[in-house]
């Protein structure tokens, strides 16, 4: 009712001020003449100087936000091909700010100072082949420059070699959670399929494989330093993006195959704690966070825990109802640690033995009309194309 | 002449302001519902930025605007965040920046601007207005339903968008989102189809492809690429319902939820990217070449000069648009095709910027030693191509497919993409009105109040999409219900409340407009003929709207548009309609 009293003074008050606007407009009558809605020189004159102010207000905002908000940006890659992808940044930057910069001052420079005042008279000045030339072939060089660089690089992430030494881990996304399987001793992911799902074989895998013997499924990720990684993805429902924005890695987890982002750790999670930018940002957040903790201790509710620093695995693809809470933690260990840390957790299969105790492990025969195809890893294939 | 004699029947109110045929009055028609398409997308966008910047607190404005279903308690629910976000998307991309903009100028411009009585067929014009009005409906009812409107984003991914399991705004939602799409593709071709054949085949005597207008040139270019993107979505859309509707499996494979697995095989979600993003990369220029087209001549106009480089900015248009459609594979580079496949859209993408360098670089010289008439629609104008320069120079960073897979995604691209296409398109759209508005109503808008609605504007808008780079490439991604999950992000909560602000203020100064634009409607000044001093031909038609535009014949041309400031003449503009003098040479090429 409040609402529809508020709605009701809201349409009255604005039926007053439409009112009031007409009959002044009624006393302004002969007063102006037919143009008088057109910019003359005084509106040429107060636009024109604004317009020279806005390039300032774009400068100074600029300096504003990298001084107040430069800090913000995720610090010290912790792969090493990040390092190729944030030296590509920063050169891209620099351009941009570059071209930003002169273009802008050009752009509201010139309206200012060609602000119209009457008798002035413009140049006609249709065309000029050199110059047009020149801005077309300028930015022909410095693209062709950036996409070479670019592609190096790209190829670079995107491509490993087969004879490398490399650890296979899947990462399987759900609505709204992330696990991971490793392949174990023998390097190799089982095969899997969502229709294989039943109890604690959480991931589909086919446990009659041999392969899948000796993988173990966990829901924290641990990484080696210094080893490749290459990440299999897979998704049980609907898409997800596995997103590890300290690692400048990221890959889309797509129902019904299988997906790969590879990289090599380059920090480990203790070294990235000691890490200035980290240890500014930690303690920045911590400052905001007791703040808060005290605005909620007046209300009576529970103080916030203090942040400490662990990389992390996002969805970064519009998933669902709680697409803004999927996360797993990552901890990046030396290789020796990162050897018994996996050498303490138990195996699939040994987990569904125990669960499925005393009754013989069968594996379970699912009941689907389609025969079941375990998924063609298509990277493989890609892989071959390339070769 | 497809126009024939319509002055001699006399007209209902129906036949004259709801089923008109009249060109004039389908763009009036447009334009009011594309405004009002465009007040519900901002509102929408205020609601989720509420969201953002105070999370999960409760406003008496969302109990009144969104209700107890939506907003239990006044705190918004997280799965209508994901609805707002949606449909704010799919309302401001197609309502109103596709349909209200071109809608709008196309019709109004076209027949006007080449000399012709109406469009080709006024028939199928009126159909398409109507279609759009139905779509329109249908997408807003969806916003009343009790399981929510479509959540899915306005990519509309499945399974996301396929499985009313996975949400519950992809159940009736997304069923009315599909429908209303489709019927607005079908309006969305039958409009384009008119334009171009409009343009090809009723230019008046003397009016040659290069004595078009670039507005012209925009509009026909936009149809044209509208031509070939939109099937290719219709068809998406298709082969969608069909996998919701009739269990058929096109983008749908080995899917295990809620405990159970579905019959699905074999289909692929990346399958419906692919068709999804041949439209919707093209979408982006449909959105903005009619924009830039209006800049131009504008600009030109305002500047009282030639546009720079006539030929080359045609040029620009035609390689814009034929890039367009093949570089939609920059929205994937991490969707799991094959990396190859980056590679490729990568060079593709990063060409783009080429025609984009030279159409900026034209803008700034047409304004070099011009006598610049500041009018709200030059102000505009200009701003248009700073957020244009401003969004456009990020571009080179996402379409980078190595630096895209640390941004993808992020509030970085929403950055970008607000910049470059949504705050340019809308400038553009602004400036068309303020410029044309005594052509469409025979009175003037009020000047202060345009000066007053740009400068607060143009503020606001770099004051929200700014900082958003910064919070981008801090690696938070877009679409988060709320950002306090991860303590990480708790010092962005600063820049996100900043923002919000900005848009709050930026979208009540736009009470500003509409009140200028309705008020003017009624109590403008009266126009006079040709207020701006132009050269095209629209300003050689009466005030007064007279079916068939002009009274007697349909003058000819003799020249092109951008005769500003010529040497040897008293005046300094020359309307395309004056016979070249004794002796008058070309001056541009």
């Amino acid at each position: 009712m409040t609402s529809l009293l508020i709605f009701f003074v809201l349409v009255l008050i604005g039926i007053a001020i439409w009112q009031l606007t007409k009959i002044f407009d009624l006393t302004q009558v002969g007063s102006n003449s037919a143009d008088s809605e057109v910019a003359n020189d005084k509106d040429n004159s107060i636009n024109g100087y604004l317009m020279f102010a806005f390039v300032g207000f774009i400068y100074i905002f600029t300096i504003y936000s990298l001084l107040k908000w430069g800090d913000l940006v995720l610090g010290t890659p912790a792969s090493e091909h990040g390092a190729d992808v944030d030296n590509l940044m920063a050169i891209s930057m620099y351009l941009i700010f570059f071209v930003q910069t002169i273009t802008q001052f050009l752009l509201h420079y010139f309206t200012f100072k060609y602000r119209g005042k009457q008798g002035q008279k413009a140049l006609y000045f249709a065309d000029n082949n050199k110059l047009e030339a020149v801005w077309t072939i300028i930015p022909v060089i410095v693209l062709a420059g950036l996409i070479l660089y670019g592609l190096y690089t790209w190829n670079d992430i995107m491509y490993y070699d087969d004879e490398e030494e490399v650890i296979y881990v899947e990462l399987y996304a759900k609505q709204f959670g992330w696990e991971a399987r490793y392949s174990g001793e023998d390097n190799t992911l089982g095969k899997a399929n969502v229709r294989f799902i039943e109890g604690v074989n959480t991931l589909g895998v086919d446990l009659s494989d041999p392969a899948a013997q000796d993988d173990k499924v966990v829901n924290e990720l641990h990484l080696p330093k210094g080893k490749k990684v290459v990440f299999k993805m897979r998704s049980q429902d609907v898409l997800h993006s596995a997103y590890m924005p300290h690692f400048r890695a990221q890959m889309n987890c797509v129902p019904g195959m299988i997906t790969q982002f590879a990289f090599v750790p380059s920090m480990t999670t203790a070294e990235m704690r000691e890490d200035e930018a980290i240890i500014a940002k930690v303690d920045k957040i911590n400052k905001i966070r007791a703040k808060k903790s005290i605005e909620l201790a007046a209300k009576g509710e529970e103080a916030l825990d203090p942040y400490t620093f662990d990389y992390l695995l996002l969805c970064n693809k519009i998933c669902g109802q709680s697409h803004y809470n999927m996360q797993m933690k990552i901890v990046v260990d030396t290789p020796e640690e990162f050897k018994a840390w996996l050498n303490e957790k138990p195996t699939l299969s040994s987990q569904w033995a125990e669960a499925n105790a005393p009754a013989p492990v069968v594996v379970p025969v699912p009941e689907v009309v389609v025969p079941v195809e375990t998924i063609e890893d298509s990277t493989k294939v890609v892989a071959q194309i390339i070769k | 002449m497809s126009a024939h004699e319509h002055g001699h029947h006399k007209e209902t109110f129906i036949t004259k302001y709801i089923f008109s045929l009249d060109h004039k009055m389908i763009a009036k028609q447009y334009l009011i519902t594309g405004l009002i398409m465009g007040i519900v997308g901002v509102l929408l966008s205020i609601l989720f930025r509420m969201q953002i910047a105070w999370p999960e607190q409760s406003f008496g404005l969302f109990k009144v605007l969104l209700g107890e279903n939506f907003a239990p308690g006044g705190v918004m629910r997280n799965d209508i965040y994901l609805a707002l976000v949606t449909i704010h998307g799919t309302i401001m991309v197609f309502f109103v920046l596709t349909a209200g903009l071109s809608g709008t100028f196309s019709n109004l411009l076209i027949p006007l601007q080449i000399g012709a009585r109406d469009m080709a067929s006024g028939f199928m014009n009126m159909l398409s207005y109507w279609m759009f009005f139905i779509s329109s409906v249908i997408m807003l009812s969806s916003l009343f339903i009790e399981s929510g409107p479509a959540s899915a984003g306005w990519t509309i991914y499945p399974p996301l968008s396929a499985l009313p399991q996975a949400i519950p705004g992809s159940g009736l939602g997304m069923t009315l989102w599909l429908v209303s799409m489709a019927i607005f593709i079908a309006s969305s071709l039958m409009g384009s189809l008119n334009y171009v054949v409009t343009v090809i085949n009723l230019r008046t005597k003397g009016m040659t492809m290069t004595r078009l207008p670039l507005t012209v040139w925009a509009f026909f270019v936009t149809a044209i690429i509208g031509i070939v993107s939109f099937p290719v979505l219709f068809s998406a859309a298709l082969l969608l319902i069909f996998d919701r509707s009739f269990g058929t499996s096109f983008f749908l494979s080995d899917i295990f939820i809620q405990g159970e697995v579905l019959h699905y095989q074999g289909g692929s979600p990346v399958l419906f990217e692919h068709l999804f993003w041949f439209l919707g990369h093209p979408e982006v220029y449909i959105v903005l070449l009619p924009a830039l087209g209006i800049t131009s001549e504008i600009i030109a106009t305002n500047s009282r000069k030639p546009i720079f480089g006539y030929r080359a900015m045609i040029a620009s248009i035609l390689a814009i648009a034929f890039l367009s459609t093949i570089v939609w594979g920059h929205h994937m580079f991490i969707s799991g095709m094959n990396p190859f496949l980056g590679s490729v859209f990568t060079f593709t993408t990063l060409l783009i910027a080429i025609p984009s360098a030279v159409k900026a670089f034209n803008y700034i010289t047409t304004l070099w030693k011009g006598n610049l008439q500041l009018n709200p629609a030059m102000l505009f104008s200009i701003g248009l191509v700073s957020t244009f320069i401003t969004g456009g120079l990020t571009g080179i960073i996402l379409g980078d497919s190595t630096l895209d897979i640390n941004v993808h995604d992020t509030y970085f691209v929403v950055a970008h993409f607000h910049l470059v296409m949504g705050i340019s398109a809308l400038y553009g759209f602004f400036a068309g009105v303020y410029h044309w508005f005594p052509k469409m109503f025979g009175k003037m808008m009020n000047k202060n109040l345009g000066y007053v609605h740009f400068w607060v504007t143009a503020v606001c808008a770099y004051g929200v999409f700014f900082p958003m780079h910064f919070i981008g490439m801090a690696g938070l991604p877009r679409r988060y219900y709320t950002n306090s999950a991860f303590p990480l992000f708790d010092e962005l909560a600063d820049v996100n409340v900043l923002i919000t602000i900005f848009a709050i203020v930026g979208a009540v100064f736009q009470i500003v407009f509409f009140w200028n634009f309705f008020y003017s409607m009624f109590y403008g000044k009266k126009a006079t003929q040709n207020p701006w001093k132009s050269n095209t031909l629209e300003w050689t038609t009466p005030v007064e709207h007279i079916h068939g535009n002009w009274p007697g014949e349909i003058p000819e041309v003799h020249r092109w548009p951008y005769d500003y400031s010529k040497p040897g003449h008293d005046e300094d503009f020359v309307s395309q309609i004056t016979p070249m003098k004794e002796g008058e040479e070309e001056l541009h090429h």
